[in-house]
């Protein structure tokens, strides 16, 4: 069967026959995806496999390559967000805010502190966001089903919260340079105020259901382990990172939208298995709750965007009645006002790790050269290393709980 | 908690009914049977996919219109759902994945990439599923709503019981396929 | 800050000499520019000198410059990080357009292979040594490296966009 799928000249193909010719016994090739279930995202993986457990895998992505840096080389850089949305599409405000300050740091533009708290409220909700799709779905992956019907729920919620903020559910395009298009109405802080009074009871009570489970200990302990020495070399970052031992928090490395105003922990796993990626998104789940009654609680009053004219959209009334505020309207839209010369880069902590924005301009209406730090893209290629010598159903298990997202890796 | 007086069943079709008997035309009856039990494939591959997770998730619940199981195997489903951008390099898959399914088969175009490619207008992106496989509905959003996800599956429950039992038989059909060089 | 941004380019020029040229703090990030052949060196160095520490490789990409002189229309910048003092620096390296080499820093970064064949895929630079330089985006039969300047976004496939309303030009529509 293994002829059909690799060339006599690959590998495989050679450990095969050399094994046969060892002990007679039969190695195999297993094809896991590009579409398997299991894999929720369309990576294929060429497993050679001892029975149920995997000798080596070599990975294929960019099945879903949308060519993100081309189309921004294009575009001027108000049309840039909607591409980050759709980079993480699990926690798209993160990658919306963090676009728009790698904007600001290359126009030097200062935020008034009601809009960086804001943003700190939304990049936390999205963080949360992502986490439960992370945690719920590793739990489907083990069997339990359960889990994730209930706190799917709590999902569609903050995604009512995004709808008032800016009116979109998962790509949210959320934001303008230096502010926000509108003020958050009270509607969206009584969400938010609901949401903090709801979830917690509920994050609890699936935190009970899989944290101290037997089942779930059993299917993902020692699953999937990568030392913090190799996951450093690997370029791990994020709570995968953090959950092989390095307490490495771009939040706190280098605080942006005012992170340094707020307390709370970096939680840190220890051996780098699938449980403590489980434990490590669940702990940050409960800081990012923190922070967001803290942001709530200090939140100062004041504009909702920076006085910034030349980049900030004038208010729609304006532009019907006012030819200056047209003018500017206009020269907005078409990306006529250029962004000086200048190299950025800019990281924020996105939900899977550090997201980075290098920027380079050359004083046109579009980007030179716009690269993305995307975290799954560079963690992903340990895969096999950490699979390696695992079970079947423990590759899953690892691939879920490093919460590749398929967008983002293959931009 | 629903009461079991609360469950809708489908009506009958029309047809001539007396004591101990009940006729109808064949087409409708297996119309009727195949809208309510379209067992979809989920070919999620980005953030229509998200939304697919939500669509049949507890808040919105896609089991309510039949397709309570997701059929992961191509050949035991009848409506492949393709939700999100399909690259170039994916879409001999997606070709492969709809050549292995079963007669009767229909497709639902699951947002603006699957539909044209959307956005994405580049060297690296298949504009619209439609060049490599035929397409029954089309739904637009970027990503669509939940509700505009289900709105296509009924949609498409609409055309399924309209169909009549010969179509896949009949040669514009089988011109259809031959457009496509599917056999 | 525990490291100095001086104490950064002392210790480069006092090892390198004329190899490592143009420091310049661009916004927060202390940047330059290294000849390609000392590359792989001048990244040893930053990851293993006592006092540099610069311990983790952030970000590989690469730059098309095709108005430059021809050797330097490529360039691969090297974003790296150093967590105990918490500093970034960021240096290029330019290259050769007709012939973009340089040396891989898979020996230093298991993180680095990715985003070379990444590069590469882009670019077409070369990363000598590299244990598997091939596409990873793109397909393998591809022939072209999109991400040049030369190299149109759009797909010519696409028959719903009229281009007198994009500039386009009339072979990328009704072309099948």
């Amino acid at each position: 069967m293994s002829d059909l799928l690799l060339p006599p000249e690959h590998r495989y193909a050679k450990m095969i026959e050399q094994r046969q010719n060892e002990d007679g016994s039969e190695l195999s090739i297993l094809n896991l995806g590009p579409t398997h279930p299991a894999t929720h995202g369309i990576f294929q993986n060429i497993l050679l496999m001892d029975g149920e457990r995997i000798l080596d895998g070599e990975g294929t992505v960019g099945y879903i390559h949308r060519a993100f840096e081309k189309i921004a080389e294009n575009r001027p850089f108000y049309q840039i967000t909607p591409l980050t949305d759709r980079m993480n599409y699990c926690s798209a405000p993160i990658n919306n805010m963090g676009w728009w300050m790698t904007l600001e740091k290359a126009l030097d533009i200062e935020v008034p502190k009601r809009v960086q708290y804001l943003r700190v409220i939304v990049m936390e909700l999205a963080r949360i966001a992502d986490h439960i799709i992370c945690n719920s779905v590793l739990g489907v992956d083990t069997g339990a089903l359960t889990g994730f019907l209930y706190v799917f729920q709590y999902r569609e919620k903050i995604y009512e919260i995004y709808e008032e903020i800016c009116g979109a559910r998962l790509t949210t395009n959320m934001g303008r340079i230096g502010g926000f298009e509108r003020d958050w109405s009270p509607a969206a802080f009584k969400k938010i105020d609901d949401f903090l009074n709801e979830f917690p009871d509920i994050w609890k009570e699936f935190e009970n259901l899989l944290a101290r489970n037997r089942i779930f200990m059993d299917r993902t302990i020692d699953v999937g382990p990568i030392s913090a020495e190799k996951a450093m070399s690997y370029g791990f970052t994020g709570p995968n990172l953090r959950a092989a031992g390095i307490d490495y928090d771009v939040r706190v490395m280098q605080p942006y939208s005012s992170y340094e105003d707020f307390e709370f922990n970096v939680p840190v796993g220890k051996s780098g298995d699938t449980y403590d990626r489980f434990c490590v998104r669940n702990a940050e789940v409960w800081e990012s709750l923190s922070i967001i009654k803290q942001a709530l609680a200090k939140l100062p009053e004041g504009p909702f965007h920076a006085n910034v004219p030349d980049y900030y959209l004038p208010p729609k009334e304006e532009v019907y009645h006012n030819m200056e505020a047209l003018i500017y309207h206009f020269k907005i839209v078409m990306g006529e006002i250029p962004v000086p010369k200048t190299e950025v880069y800019h990281p924020v902590e996105g939900g899977n790790g550090e997201l980075g924005f290098y920027l380079i301009t050359d004083g046109s209406r579009t980007p030179y050269r716009l690269h993305f730090r995307r975290p799954c893209f560079i963690y992903y290629q340990a895969f096999n290393d950490m699979v390696r010598g695992q079970m079947l159903s423990d590759a899953i298990a690892t691939l879920s709980s490093l919460n590749v997202i398929a967008g983002e890796l293959d931009a | 908690m629903s009461k079991s007086t609360d469950i809708k069943i489908v009506d009958a079709p029309p047809g001539v009914e007396g004591s101990g008997f009940f006729a109808t035309k064949l087409d409708t009856v297996v119309g009727m049977a195949r809208a309510n039990s379209l067992w979809p494939l989920p070919f999620a591959t980005s953030c229509c996919g998200i939304e697919f997770m939500a669509t049949m998730a507890s808040h919105y619940d896609v089991a309510r219109f039949g397709s309570e199981r997701m059929s992961f195997s191509p050949r035991q489903a009848d409506m492949l759902l393709v939700m999100g951008t399909i690259a170039k390099k994916m879409a001999p898959i997606l070709r492969q994945v709809y050549e292995q399914m079963a007669e009767p088969r229909w497709v639902i175009a699951v947002g603006a990439c699957a539909s044209s490619g959307g956005i994405f207008d580049t060297y690296s992106v298949l504009q619209g599923i439609d060049k490599v496989i035929p397409v029954d509905v089309y739904v637009p959003g970027c990503p669509p709503r939940p509700e505009q996800i289900l709105d296509g599956i009924m949609t498409l429950q609409d055309i399924v019981r309209n169909e009549s039992v010969r179509r896949r038989s009949s040669p514009e059909y089988q011109e259809l396929m031959a457009s496509y060089n599917i056999t | 800050m525990a490291l100095e941004t001086s104490v950064i380019e002392d210790k480069l020029t006092g090892k390198f000499g004329d190899k490592v040229t143009g420091f310049i703090q661009i916004k927060d990030i202390l940047s330059f520019e290294v000849h390609a052949d000392a590359m792989n060196d001048v990244m040893r160095f930053l990851k293993e000198d006592e006092l540099l520490r610069f311990n983790f490789l952030t970000d590989v990409c690469g730059v098309h410059y095709p108005d430059n002189e021809v050797n330097r229309q490529f360039a691969t910048v090297y974003h790296m990080h150093n967590w105990m003092d918490n500093v970034r620096i960021r240096f290029k390296s330019f290259l050769n357009g007709e012939k973009p080499e340089i040396d891989t820093a898979t020996n230093l970064f298991l993180s680095a292979n990715w985003q070379e064949r990444e590069t590469y895929d882009f670019y077409g630079i070369i990363f000598k040594g590299h244990p598997q330089l091939k596409r990873i985006l793109n397909m393998d039969e591809m022939v072209s490296f999109p991400m040049r300047k030369e190299f149109p976004l759009e797909d010519g496939g696409r028959t719903d966009k009229d281009d007198r309303f994009f500039g386009r030009k009339p072979d990328n529509v009704n072309n099948n």
